[in-house]
């Protein structure tokens, strides 16, 4: 079930993607070489493994819920593309 | 003075052979020289390197000693450094300056030492040839025509052009030990969580992690006992004891137990690298070690799921460039869909944007099971294999890479190709063991690594194995021609 150019499309949209029109027989091609590869591991019997999400199988660390950083908000804003008055400028998004 | 060792300057500047400030110079103005002929700096940070010298100077002179204090460091280019660029090699963040320093670079830093700059690296740390980076590819200093591996090639050819005694890198498939590997450096991936991941840019999140890249164990060695250590402000970070290392180094190797996976000795190893490495089991027998056959039956099974987790994690992790708070945004948006678009479709390239979808795709409605879920329970798998092969063994050999390094293009056509070369290490990311590659030899003038492998925190063991082995084998000391 290889992907079709309108799927690739699809998962462009998803992941936020602007691709060229015309890149998209080869990025098609590529991900269907990706998945070619990948799709090996159906030949894998997994029953009755459960799956390993962390190596160690560590669980998070939790901390207390108290304020431990001081604020910022300069610092990190100075590399923004655009602010202001403290807040971060994107195109009109409500009419 | 770029001859010297870690170790070695760090005797020339106790006895005060050269101050820090001079070694600096040199090495900065051997940077300017060579560098161009490699690529292999995103930054030089000429100014905060004369800076941290002549403190360096400074604290030894009000009677501080230390063995990192003063000595030169580069960092991988996903390293967050204060006030300088880090651009992980994307022009996503090609006018990113951090606002803050990783915690590795600021444990180096509080040890002394002086960074000289960036290294490049691929896009994202998402490449095996260090040929995806925003920078341009870098070249192998063993032949200026082949490739140094990634995606850490820039802080491995680096090092092995001697422009510098070590580097930071990281590994998440590979990408500390094989570019050592194929440019004949000692570079080691710790237990995951062994060395803290805060500031470090993230690509997999579950498989990421940072260590050393130098020209001997020893080096790694005094390198490692700066980064390795607890740190609250890293979730996945381990809390526990952190070894010497350097007094670990010249234990004795009598009766240790080393396994040789038949699955690495299979087809696709290059003979010529078979040979070599045989040749340093056999260095290793005469320094006391034991060896036998061992199978670890699912490594085959390795590269796919790694390919369906690490771009799972990338498509999450990178979710965070959008053209808003940091990094690259488009020119004159016309919608908020359009700047997350345009934004991500001109910072991201082509490696990038293709693991972005695998991702995507394996995570979305309707295939996490066949592929996340697979490929997670694969990894467990993977992490059977190795706890009953260290019921027999303490360490696992074999090679670091399956061929020298290719010239550069050779596998630029299909991404697969490329994906094939990490066989032998991505194991090691996705069961969390610490791995460390060294130099045994040279195939056509190029570079062999062998790779060991140990069990959980077992960094020490790995480190004295090399250098035990570095004690009685010249090849880590060989620099190639014209550097």
């Amino acid at each position: 079930m290889a992907l079709q150019r309108c799927d690739v499309e699809k998962i462009a949209h998803l992941a936020r993607l602007g691709l060229d029109e015309g890149d998209l027989p080869r990025i098609t091609d590529a991900l269907n070489s990706i998945l070619g590869l990948v799709d090996q591991m159906q030949a894998v019997d997994t029953s009755g493994i459960e799956p390993l999400a962390h190596p160690l199988e560590a669980s998070q660390r939790l901390r207390a819920d108290v304020v431990t950083e001081r604020n910022q908000r300069e610092a990190y804003q100075a590399v923004a593309p655009a602010t202001q008055d403290g807040l971060y400028l994107v195109p009109k998004v409500i009419e | 003075m770029h001859q010297l060792t870690l170790a070695e300057i760090a005797r020339g500047l106790a006895d005060k052979s050269f101050s820090s400030e001079e070694l600096t110079r040199a090495l900065l103005a051997r940077i300017q020289q060579l560098d161009p002929q490699l690529n292999s700096f995103i930054s030089v940070t000429e100014e905060l390197a004369l800076g941290q010298a002549r403190a360096a100077d400074a604290r030894r002179a009000a009677g501080e000693t230390g063995a990192l204090l003063g000595a030169p460091i580069a960092h991988k280019d996903l390293f967050c450094t204060q006030g300088v660029r880090t651009s992980c090699g994307s022009r996503m963040l090609d006018n990113f300056e951090a606002p803050y320093d990783a915690t590795v670079v600021a444990r180096l830093a509080e040890a002394g030492m002086v960074t000289l700059g960036k290294t490049n690296m691929d896009e994202f740390a998402m490449g095996s040839a260090n040929e995806s980076s925003h920078y341009g590819p870098v070249k192998n200093p063993w032949n200026l025509e082949h490739v140094p591996g990634g995606s850490s090639g820039g802080s491995a050819a680096a090092v092995a052009a001697r422009l510098l005694p070590a580097a930071t890198g990281t590994d998440t498939g590979g990408s500390i030990r094989q570019p050592a590997a194929l440019t004949n450096l000692t570079g080691l991936k710790p237990t995951y969580g062994r060395v803290s991941r805060w500031g470090m840019i993230a690509y997999a999140s579950s498989l990421d992690q940072g260590g050393p890249m130098a020209r001997t164990a020893e080096d790694c060695a005094l390198l490692l006992q700066a980064m390795a250590g607890f740190d609250a402000k890293d979730s996945t970070s381990i809390d526990e004891p952190v070894a010497d290392y350097s007094a670990d180094l010249n234990a004795s190797l009598q009766g240790l137990r080393i396994g040789l996976p038949k699955e690495y000795f299979g087809a696709g190893l290059d003979p010529r690298i078979a040979e070599l490495v045989q040749a340093s089991v056999k260095e290793l027998e005469k320094l006391g070690a034991v060896v036998k056959e061992i199978s670890l039956p699912n490594m085959q099974h390795a590269i796919p799921a790694y390919y369906v987790i690490a771009p799972a994690e990338a498509s999450s992790n990178l979710s965070r460039f959008d053209g808003v708070r940091f990094g690259h945004r488009c020119d004159n948006p016309k919608d908020l869909t359009d700047l997350y678009k345009r934004s991500r479709g001109e910072g991201f390239g082509t490696e990038v944007q293709r693991r972005i979808m695998v991702g995507t795709y394996a995570l979305s409605a309707g295939y996490y099971d066949a592929y996340y879920l697979q490929a997670q329970k694969i990894r467990r798998l993977i992490k059977n294999d190795f706890m009953a092969a260290f019921n027999d063994v303490d360490l696992i050999l074999g090679p670091t890479t399956p061929n020298p390094a290719w010239k550069l293009g050779a596998k630029n056509s299909d991404p697969v190709a490329a994906y094939l070369e990490d066989v032998y290490t991505i194991t090691a990311n996705l069961a969390g063991l610490p791995g460390l590659s060294m130099p045994a030899g040279f195939v056509e003038g190029l570079p062999v690594g062998v790779q060991l492998l140990a069990p959980y925190f077992q960094e020490g063991r790995l480190l004295n194995v090399a250098h035990r082995y570095q004690q009685v084998t010249d090849w880590h000391t060989r620099a190639p021609n014209g550097f």
